[in-house]
C-alpha cells in the first residue's frame, strides 16, 4: 500500500508551509494583514499535522521512498523585498499551498476507497480551511497585483 | 433652565411600550440673542454624530446666533445634544476658520488665490497620471460631507481618473456595520428603525456607549426606561458607562475577546430551544456552519476567555431569547476591535434565530460613527461601487459605465476597493504620489501616530487638504484648501436608521471659503474629465443638479432615493430610504417579508471568509444560490494580535466622550464643551491605581510598541489590567505637534484592521504604564460620564453654569 508515501507528502508539504508561512510574516512585517494572517495560517497549517499524527499512527508514513520524494520542494529559502516581492511571495506559498490542498484531495479519495472515517473526518475539518487558504491568497494578490505591476518603483 | 453640560441628556419626559415618544423642543441661543431677535430660521439636521436630528440654524444679521430641534422630526421629537446644542453654530462660526487658500512655498504655507491652489493641483495631476497612471492617485474623505459631495467626489475617482485608491474616515467608524450587513443580508442597509426604541421590549447594546456616542437617542431610551413598561437592557462594554449603570446584565468582556462572548450568547439561544425553526428553515441559510462554529463556547468557556461571570452570560442570553421584541444597537466596542465583523454577524445572526427583523421592536442597528457615513458608503466615495453595486457583478458596472458615459474598463473593478490604511501604505512607499485628503484629520485619527507623521510628512507625496481649520494634517499638505462648512452650504444626507435631511444655507462662508461640491467640479472641469461623447463628466452647476444625478443612480437599488426631491424634503423633513414608486413615503424597516439583497443579480457582494477576508467569488456563490434567504456567516474565535506581555502588561483600549467628536476641530472650539473635558487623561481602575501607586489626576507615561504619552490619571470604572484613553486630543491647541509632549491616544495604537471590513482595530493593544509626577489637581475628565471616579464626590463635578443652560419647551 502506498498510502504512506502520500501520507509522508502531506506531513512534509503542511509543515513546509508553515514554516514558510512563518518566513513570510517574519519578511514583511510592514503589511500588517499579511503579518498577521499568515501567523493564523501557520498555525492552521500545524494543526492539521496534528490532526494527521494519529492517522500516521495506523498506516505509517513513508518520507524516503525514490519516486514522489522529487515532490517534495524546500520551501522559501528567504523573503523578498519591495511590492513586487511580497507579490512573488504570496505567489510561492499560493503554489506550495495547492501541492498541500491536490495532496489532501487524493489522501481523500483513498479514504473513500478504505472507508475509513476517521480519516475522512480529519479530511474534512482540514481540506477546507487550506481551500480558503487559497482564496485568501488569490483574494490578497489580486488586490496587490496592479500596485505592484504599475506604480511602484 | 437646565445646565445641559451638567445634565447631558435633559429632562426625562418618559412614555410605554408602543407610545409616541413626547415632544420637547431644546433651544441655544448666542448671549444676549433672545427668540425675537433672530432674523431667521433655516431648516437643517445635526452634524455632531450620527443620529441626525431634525434642527433650526438661527440667523441673525447674516450669522449662525443658535440651534432649536425640530418638533416634527422623527429622529429627536425637539431634542437636541449638548454637541448639537454649543458646537454645531459656535464650531463653524469661528474667528480661525480658513478663509482663503494656502500653498507650499520653501517649506512654507502661504497664502494664495484659488487660481493659483486649483492650477496647482491639477497641474501636479496631470503630470502624475501621464508619469505613472490612476494608480498614482488617492483620495482620502469624511464622513460629514454631504451626499452630493461624496458622489461628485466617487464619480470623478471612478470615471475620471480611474482610481481604485478612494477612501473615507468612514473605514475607522462605520466599515464594519456596512460588512457586517452585506455579509448577512447582501447589502447595506439598516434593517431597523429609530421606533424600535418605542416598541422593544428588550434592549441589547454591544460595545455601543450610546449615553456618549448619540445622547439623543439614549434620551429616548432613558424615557423608556422612565416610563411604566421599561425595556430590559444589556450591556456589553469593558467600561462601567451610563449604559451600563442602566444595565440588567453588565457583561465587561476583555478587550478582544468579543467573538468568543457572542459564539456563547448564540450558542445559549439554541441549547435552551429559543430558535424560530420555521423563520431559520423559510429564510437563511448556513445554521450548520453557525451550530458547529458556536459548539465548544459554553458559559463557563466564555467566562474564562472573556473574564465575565457564566451566569451573567446565561441570564443575557435568556433575556435575548425569552423576549418578545429585541432591539440591538452595535458600534465601535466591536466595529472597532478584533474580529470586528465576524461579532458583528453574530449579533445579525441572533436576530435570525429569532426571526426579530423587520416587525416593530425586533430592530438591529449597527450604527454609524458619523452623521454622513451612510451617504459615504451609498455614493461609493470608500471606494464601493455606487448604489451598493457589486463590483464582481459585470451587469453592475456597465449600468454605472452606461450612467456616467465613459467605457467599462476605465472604472476600477478588478478587486475590492483600496481601503485607508493600505492607500497610506502605499503612500509611504511611493506608489501614490497625490494624495487627496478633505474633511478629515488623519494625523490625530489613524492609528500609529509616529508613522502617519512620517508619511503625510514624505516630500514626494503631493498632499491636498481641504478642511475647515488649519489642523494637524493640514499642516503638512503642499495645498490648502478653505471649505464651506454645514450652515454655508446646501445638501442632503442620511443618518442610521436611513432617514434623509435637507440642509439648506443659512449664511455665507467666511471670506473665499467654497462648497466641498464646489471644489470637486472645479477640479473635474479643469482636468477636463469628459464621458465618451465628449461632453463633460459633471456639468453639475449646483447641488440640486448631483442629487437628482444620485437619483437616477440609486433608482432599482436598495438605497432607492429615485422617489424624493429638494421640494419634498423641505416641505416634510426626514424622509428614510427606500423612497420610490413602490414606497412614495419612505419605508420604516427593511425585510419585512423575510426576502433580502442576496439574489446573485442584486446582491452588494458575494461575500467574503470572516477569518481571512477571503472572497467567496460569484461561482461558489450562485451555487450556494442564497436567493433572498440570509447566511449565518461566522468564524473561529482567536486571541488578539497583541496580548499583554511582561513588557507591555496592561491592555489599552480608546474611545470617546460624550463632550467631545472626533478631533475636536469644532467640539473644541465650544466654550461649554471644551471646559467640560479641556484636556487629555487617561483612566485606570482603583486596583491598579493602587498597584502603581497612582493617585487621581497624577501624571503617568503610557507607552506601547509604537510610542508613548503623556497623561494624567482618572481614577475610575474601567475594568481592571485595562488602560482606556480618549481619542479627540491631538495638537492643534498645543503648538501644533506632539515634539516632547505626545498625548495623543494614537500614538499607541497598532496598524492591524479587520480581514473583511478593514476597519483598524483601535480597541485593543498592549501597553505599559509609569508614574512621571505628582498631579497638582483632579484630571480633566467629566464626571458625568462613563470617566467619572471610582470613588464618588472625590473630585468636583462637571458643571456647565450659566453659558450651558438651553432652553426645553415640552409639547
Amino acid at each position: 500500500m502506498k498510502l504512506p508515501v502520500y501520507l509522508g507528502l502531506l506531513h512534509q508539504s503542511e509543515a513546509t508551509l508553515a514554516e514558510s508561512y512563518r518566513q513570510v510574516a517574519e519578511g514583511h512585517g510592514e503589511e500588517p494583514d499579511v503579518h498577521f494572517l499568515c501567523l493564523t495560517l501557520a498555525r492552521q497549517c500545524d494543526a492539521h499535522q496534528d490532526a494527521l499524527a494519529p492517522i500516521i499512527g495506523r498506516y505509517g508514513e513513508c518520507t524516503e521512498d525514490d519516486e514522489p520524494e522529487r515532490l517534495h520542494h524546500e520551501g522559501l529559502s528567504k523573503t523578498r523585498s519591495g511590492p513586487v516581492g511580497l507579490l512573488r511571495d504570496l505567489q510561492d506559498l499560493y503554489l506550495m499551498a495547492n501541492l498541500v490542498d491536490i495532496t489532501w484531495t487524493m489522501v481523500k479519495q483513498a479514504a473513500q476507497g478504505l472507508q475509513d472515517a476517521e480519516l475522512l473526518d480529519v479530511i474534512a475539518r482540514c481540506d477546507g480551511e487550506t481551500e480558503v487558504q487559497l482564496h485568501w491568497l488569490k483574494t490578497r494578490m489580486k488586490q496587490a497585483a496592479p500596485q505592484a505591476l504599475i506604480a511602484a518603483s | 433652565m437646565p445646565d445641559r453640560i451638567a445634565d447631558i441628556w435633559g429632562t426625562r419626559t418618559p412614555y410605554g411600550q408602543g407610545g409616541n415618544w413626547p415632544v420637547r423642543v431644546d433651544t441655544k441661543l448666542a448671549d444676549g440673542v433672545a427668540k425675537a431677535d433672530v432674523d431667521r430660521w433655516v431648516k437643517s439636521a445635526c452634524l455632531l454624530c450620527s443620529n441626525g436630528c431634525g434642527c433650526d440654524i438661527a440667523v441673525k444679521d447674516g450669522r449662525m446666533v443658535g440651534i432649536r430641534g425640530r418638533a416634527e422630526d422623527r429622529v429627536n421629537h425637539g431634542r437636541l445634544g449638548p454637541k448639537g446644542l454649543f458646537a454645531s453654530w459656535q464650531g463653524v462660526d469661528n474667528r480661525d476658520r480658513l478663509t482663503v487658500p494656502l500653498v507650499r512655498e520653501d517649506g512654507r504655507l502661504v497664502e494664495a488665490d484659488w487660481d493659483t491652489a486649483m492650477g496647482r493641483i491639477a497641474e501636479r495631476s496631470r503630470a502624475l497620471l501621464e508619469e505613472k497612471g490612476p494608480l498614482s492617485h488617492g483620495f482620502y474623505t469624511s464622513g460629514q460631507l454631504f451626499l452630493e459631495e461624496y458622489y461628485a467626489l466617487a464619480v470623478l475617482g471612478k470615471a475620471g481618473i480611474g482610481t481604485p485608491h478612494m477612501d473615507g474616515n468612514t473605514r475607522l467608524c462605520t466599515a464594519t456595520a456596512a460588512a457586517s450587513l452585506k455579509e448577512s443580508f447582501g447589502a447595506d442597509g439598516q434593517p431597523g428603525s429609530y421606533t424600535d426604541i418605542d416598541e422593544c421590549d428588550a434592549i441589547f447594546l454591544y460595545g455601543h456607549n450610546m449615553a456618549e456616542t448619540q445622547t439623543v437617542l439614549w434620551a429616548r431610551v432613558l424615557d423608556r426606561i422612565a416610563g411604566p413598561d421599561r425595556p430590559r437592557v444589556v450591556c456589553v462594554d469593558p467600561r462601567d458607562t451610563e449604559v451600563a449603570r442602566h444595565a440588567d446584565v453588565h457583561l465587561p468582556v476583555r478587550p478582544g475577546t468579543n467573538l468568543a462572548l457572542m459564539h456563547g450568547l448564540v450558542r445559549e439561544v439554541v441549547a435552551n430551544g429559543w430558535v424560530d425553526e420555521d423563520y431559520v428553515a423559510g429564510h437563511t441559510q448556513r445554521f450548520g456552519d453557525l451550530l458547529a462554529a458556536v459548539e465548544p463556547w459554553t458559559p463557563e468557556a466564555v467566562a474564562e476567555t472573556c473574564g465575565v461571570a457564566a451566569a451573567d452570560v446565561r441570564r443575557a442570553a435568556e433575556i435575548f431569547g425569552t423576549s418578545q421584541r429585541v432591539l440591538s444597537t452595535v458600534l465601535q466596542g466591536f466595529y472597532q476591535s478584533w474580529q470586528a465583523t465576524a461579532s458583528s454577524c453574530q449579533v445579525n445572526n441572533l436576530h435570525l434565530l429569532r426571526g426579530m427583523l423587520g416587525r416593530p421592536g425586533c430592530g438591529l442597528l449597527q450604527m454609524n460613527g458619523q452623521p454622513t457615513a451612510q451617504n459615504n458608503r451609498e455614493c461609493g466615495a470608500d471606494g464601493d461601487l455606487p448604489g451598493f453595486r457589486n463590483w464582481e457583478n459585470p451587469k453592475h458596472v456597465r449600468e454605472l459605465a452606461e450612467l456616467w458615459g465613459v467605457d467599462e474598463l476605465k472604472i476600477p473593478h478588478w478587486a475590492s476597493p483600496t481601503h485607508a490604511a493600505q492607500i497610506f501604505r502605499y503612500a509611504e512607499q511611493g506608489s501614490i504620489g497625490f494624495l487627496w485628503i478633505s474633511a478629515t484629520n488623519p494625523a490625530v485619527s489613524m492609528p500609529e501616530l509616529p508613522r502617519m507623521r512620517r508619511i503625510l510628512a514624505k516630500p514626494e507625496l503631493f498632499l491636498v487638504v481641504q478642511d475647515l481649520y488649519l489642523t494637524e494634517t493640514a499642516q503638512y499638505a503642499d495645498v490648502v484648501l478653505p471649505a464651506a462648512a454645514w450652515g454655508e452650504k446646501t445638501g442632503t444626507f442620511t443618518n442610521v436608521d436611513r432617514t434623509v435631511h435637507l440642509s439648506d444655507q443659512a449664511v455665507e462662508p467666511p471670506g473665499q471659503a467654497r462648497s466641498d461640491l464646489d471644489i470637486f467640479l472645479d477640479y473635474s472641469r479643469r482636468m477636463g474629465f469628459a464621458r465618451n461623447d465628449g461632453s463633460p463628466l459633471l456639468d453639475w452647476t449646483g447641488p440640486e443638479d448631483a442629487f437628482r444625478a444620485w437619483q437616477e443612480c440609486s433608482r432599482g437599488r436598495p438605497c432607492d432615493y429615485s422617489g424624493m426631491s429638494y421640494a419634498m424634503l423641505r416641505e416634510r423633513g426626514g424622509i428614510q430610504w427606500p423612497c420610490n414608486d413602490e414606497h412614495p413615503d419612505g419605508l420604516d424597516r427593511l425585510y419585512t417579508d423575510g426576502t433580502f439583497s442576496t439574489d446573485a443579480a442584486y446582491c452588494e457582494t458575494y461575500g467574503h471568509d470572516l477569518t481571512t477576508g477571503a472572497t467567496v467569488g460569484p461561482t461558489a456563490y450562485r451555487a450556494m444560490a442564497p436567493a433572498g434567504r440570509a447566511l449565518f456567516k461566522t468564524a473561529p474565535y482567536s486571541p488578539p494580535p497583541e496580548e499583554p506581555s511582561d513588557e507591555y502588561p496592561l491592555r489599552y483600549t480608546t474611545g470617546r466622550t460624550a463632550y467631545h467628536f472626533h478631533t475636536r476641530t469644532k467640539t473644541g472650539r465650544a466654550p461649554q464643551l471644551n471646559a467640560a473635558a479641556p484636556g487629555m487623561w487617561i483612566e485606570l481602575s482603583a486596583a491598579d491605581a493602587q498597584r502603581y501607586g497612582i493617585g487621581e489626576g497624577d501624571i503617568a507615561v503610557v507607552s506601547s510598541a509604537r510610542g508613548r504619552i503623556t497623561a494624567p490619571v482618572r481614577i475610575g470604572d474601567v475594568r481592571e489590567g485595562t488602560v482606556f484613553a480618549p481619542f479627540h486630543f491631538g495638537y492643534w491647541d498645543t503648538g501644533g505637534s506632539p515634539d516632547d509632549h505626545p498625548r495623543a491616544a494614537n500614538e499607541l495604537t497598532m496598524t492591524e484592521w479587520d480581514a473583511v471590513s478593514k476597519q483598524p482595530i483601535f480597541k485593543t493593544a498592549a501597553v505599559r504604564l509609569e508614574k512621571a509626577a505628582a498631579g497638582s489637581g483632579p484630571a480633566p475628565a467629566p464626571t458625568t460620564t462613563a470617566s467619572r471616579p471610582a470613588q464618588p464626590g472625590t473630585v468636583p463635578a462637571t458643571i456647565g453654569g450659566a453659558a450651558a443652560e438651553a432652553r426645553e419647551e415640552p409639547a
